[in-house]
């Protein structure tokens, strides 16, 4: 058909062009992107990517700064999940395009940073935020600290320890529910596993005295200094008498079923189980308050106690820090942010809302007096402050959450797999020889 | 067209001598006649260059690097090929994804088979029942993987109940080693069995109803039908899904990251070749042993396939086949 012939022509010309503008975009978009400078109206346009939940927005605390700061407009975003944020976060920073002015950075990731990316993050003493350094204990602003003396990051919040219990089910298995008297009764972790047997002996059936192997053995690490690492940036895990024993402690108690068998924030058993009773105690980071209240739910509240660690023990597990990419067009302003953000009031109103515990020394007043409801009006408040401050200061290293997930993996293995303490010991040893080896 | 005689195309072929000289509008005609078809399909391989061999060619680089997530790549030549195949859990890894990939596939490819035979039937709703087939390919994965987790949990659990009442004791699903394989093979069947019976449905409307009716006439019944005219019929679709099935199989990853997490359990009992991948990229932000992973499996994938076609012409060649 002859007359088909110019439309044929049509159609080619117009496939090729096509062709071409996809070519042409996908470079286009590849090149720009990149973070807007300021908004037209001549704002300026803050952007700030966190993950899990920092508690700003819930305390509202990004509008609050909106109105105390007219020129200044705030673009929130969060990730739920850490290992994700994470990566996408790190292709970011290396190809220098898209990162938010400011970014959350988790405890577990502040060796990497320190270590290995201090040309991509702003040091934040040559910034208005330099003041707050400070203001925290030692432990926390020197893990983000370079061996040059740069700051790149601000903490928000720690993760001091304390030990939450079912008052009910200690009760029915006639151990004291009072806070204090519990805790006169554990001077150590062995006392604490003591208490475990005479609670397995009359304990209700399925349930068990603590969640996990895994957990209790967190919780005795977290008491430590030297743990993965020594002063030196040496892995010394396998040395360390400090693993090995939180290992075997732990081992052994869920050798002598003292644990519900149950994975940390991957089981599905686990979060029923805060309501469900399937286990009477967890070892309780400060943010694991606001978990244990969603997973337990209403019918929780007032079954709930806190109390110390054994012996009184100051432990720090978990928390993160506020850092400024280099390619923030907005340093001077970001980092007037983040100064506000860590002020010891907004920390406190923080922890009132989502019980993220205050990492500036300042707030630690401020939240003294706060009790919580759920707990049985618990002087959560004063618990976590005197946790902090008895917490040691912890040597961390980059590989350290590999050498923990493997640690912890090892001892699941014993729980549920009937594996001996020894040779889960031994098998996560040959797997850390071939991963970070 | 100044030519009055025989139409351009016809002239081209028949006369030995070429026409004088073509104008410049003739010349641009025939060239578009020979460049067109390159431009129609340029658009896909220009699309295929940019997100599917480049991706992949640049994987291959990265495998030879070692290469963290945050910092420079340095060039290590093989000794990320050497590590993966000098690694227990590697191995374990292929031992996994290849026994899930049977538990899974193999329930669920007879299945869609009878599947779709029952369908293939006249019966009330037909069109309603071919749909909700469909279902379960409609959902996500994370839907239905959670939905799944929950139902085979420990303490409380679907299986578990009905475990109970036939009078045995639950199993701790997830933490088992073949329990757990199980629990992912039921959520990948569940999920792909109806769009399996759908491709299988397809296949069997296009055997003509003669072949049926003669058999019937030499008085088959319906399971002759099915073994003498539906199967020998579907062969290509048959091979069609065991490919795809194979490579879905060898992809594994979604239901096992959610059902259990990266590691896949404290033994690795169900940790897949792409959790393993996911893994060492992800988790320890090793990319360049990730890209190795990623390789190897690749190569794998290529592997199985050349074998199924190896088989199915294999089969074809086959004397039995000639007798029918």
């Amino acid at each position: 058909m002859p007359s088909a012939r110019p439309s044929r022509t049509t159609i080619v010309a117009l496939a090729t062009t096509l062709a071409g503008a996809l070519l042409v975009t996908s470079c286009s978009t590849a090149s720009s992107g990149g973070g807007q400078a300021s908004a037209a109206d001549g704002k300026t346009n803050l952007t700030v990517s966190l993950f899990g939940t920092f508690g700003y927005e819930e305390a509202g605390l990004f509008d609050e700064y909106e109105q105390l700061h007219p020129d200044v407009t705030i673009q929130y975003e969060s990730t739920q999940g850490e290992n994700t944020y994470w990566p996408a976060l790190q292709t970011k920073l290396a190809s220098g395009n898209g990162t938010a002015d400011v970014q959350g950075i988790e405890v577990g990731r502040i060796a990497d940073v320190v270590a290995g990316q201090a040309a991509k993050w702003t040091d934040l003493k040559e910034t208005p935020a330099g003041s707050q350094v400070a203001n925290y204990p030692d432990w926390k602003s020197a893990a983000a600290t370079t061996k040059d003396g740069k700051v790149l990051g601000l903490g928000t919040d720690i993760g001091p320890m304390a030990l939450c219990y079912r008052t009910d089910l200690l009760g029915q298995a006639g151990l004291p529910t009072d806070p204090a008297q519990l805790a006169a009764r554990m001077g150590s972790w062995d006392d604490y596993v003591a208490l475990g047997r005479e609670y397995k002996a009359k304990a209700p059936a399925g349930s068990a005295w603590m969640d996990s192997a895994g957990g209790f053995y967190n919780a005795i690490i977290s008491t430590e200094s030297t743990i993965y690492y020594d002063a030196d940036g040496k892995l010394v895990w396998n040395s360390n008498p400090a693993v090995q024993k939180a290992f075997d402690t732990a081992a052994a108690a869920a050798d002598e079923d003292l644990t519900a068998k149950l994975e940390q924030f991957e089981d599905p058993a686990w979060d029923k189980g805060f309501g469900g009773g399937a286990f009477a105690t967890i070892a309780c980071p400060a943010w694991m308050v606001g978990y244990i209240k969603g997973k337990a739910g209403e019918a929780g509240s007032g079954k709930w106690g806190i109390t110390s660690l054994p012996g009184g023990a100051g432990g720090n597990w978990g928390g993160a820090y506020l850092g400024i990419p280099k390619a923030s067009k907005n340093t001077e302003a970001a980092a007037e942010l983040v100064k506000w953000l860590t002020d010891p009031e907004q920390q406190a109103k923080v922890f009132e809302v989502g019980g993220n515990f205050p990492s500036n020394t300042g707030a630690f007043d401020l939240v003294a007096g706060t009790k919580d409801a759920y707990f049985q009006d618990a002087p959560i408040g004063k618990l976590f402050s005197d946790a902090a401050q008895a917490a040691p200061t912890q040597t961390l290293g980059p590989e350290d959450a590999v050498v923990k997930s493997s640690l912890v993996q090892a001892l699941l293995s014993v729980e549920t797999n009937g594996v001996s303490p020894a040779d889960a010991w031994q098998a996560a040893t040959k797997d850390l020889d071939n991963q970070i080896g | 067209m100044s030519t009055p005689t025989a139409s351009p195309t016809l002239g081209r072929h028949r006369q030995p001598v070429p026409e004088p000289s073509p104008t410049l509008r003739q010349k641009l005609f025939r060239a578009e006649g020979r460049l067109a078809p390159y431009a129609y399909v340029a658009p896909f391989f220009l699309l295929f260059l940019a997100f599917g061999l480049f991706p992949l060619v640049y994987t291959m680089w990265i495998s030879f690097h070692r290469f963290e997530l945050g910092s420079d790549p340095e060039w290590t030549g093989l000794d990320n090929y050497v590590w993966l195949f000098s690694n227990p859990k590697f191995y374990n890894a292929l031992l996994k994804t290849v026994t899930i990939g049977v538990l899974s596939t193999v329930p669920q490819l007879l299945l869609a088979l009878g599947l779709a035979h029952l369908l293939n039937y006249r019966m009330r709703a037909r069109t309603a029942f071919r749909v909700s087939m469909i279902m379960p390919y409609a959902t996500s994965v994370a839907a239905s993987t959670l939905v799944f987790a929950q139902i085979f949990g420990r303490d409380g659990g679907l299986a578990n109940w009905l475990l109970s009442l036939v009078g045995l004791d639950g199993l701790d699903w997830r933490n088992g080693d073949l329990s757990a394989q199980i629990a992912i093979a039921v959520i990948v069947t569940w999920r792909w069995t109806g769009y399996n019976a759908l491709i299988y449905l397809a296949g069997m409307q296009s055997i003509s109803t003669d072949l049926y009716e003669a058999t019937a006439l030499d008085g088959a019944n319906r399971w002759q039908q099915f073994l003498h005219v539906t199967l020998p019929g579907l062969r290509p679709t048959i091979l069609f899904t065991v490919v795809v099935s194979t490579i879905g199989a060898t992809q594994l990853f979604g239901e096992p990251l959610l059902f259990g997490g990266v590691d896949g359990g404290a033994l690795n009992q169900y940790q897949t070749l792409g959790l393993f991948m996911y893994q060492q990229g992800w988790g320890f932000g090793s990319l360049g042993r990730a890209a190795t992973v990623a390789w190897v499996t690749f190569l794998l994938i290529v592997v199985l396939v050349l074998i199924n076609t190896a088989l199915a012409r294999w089969r074809d060649r086959d004397p039995e086949g000639a007798r029918r």
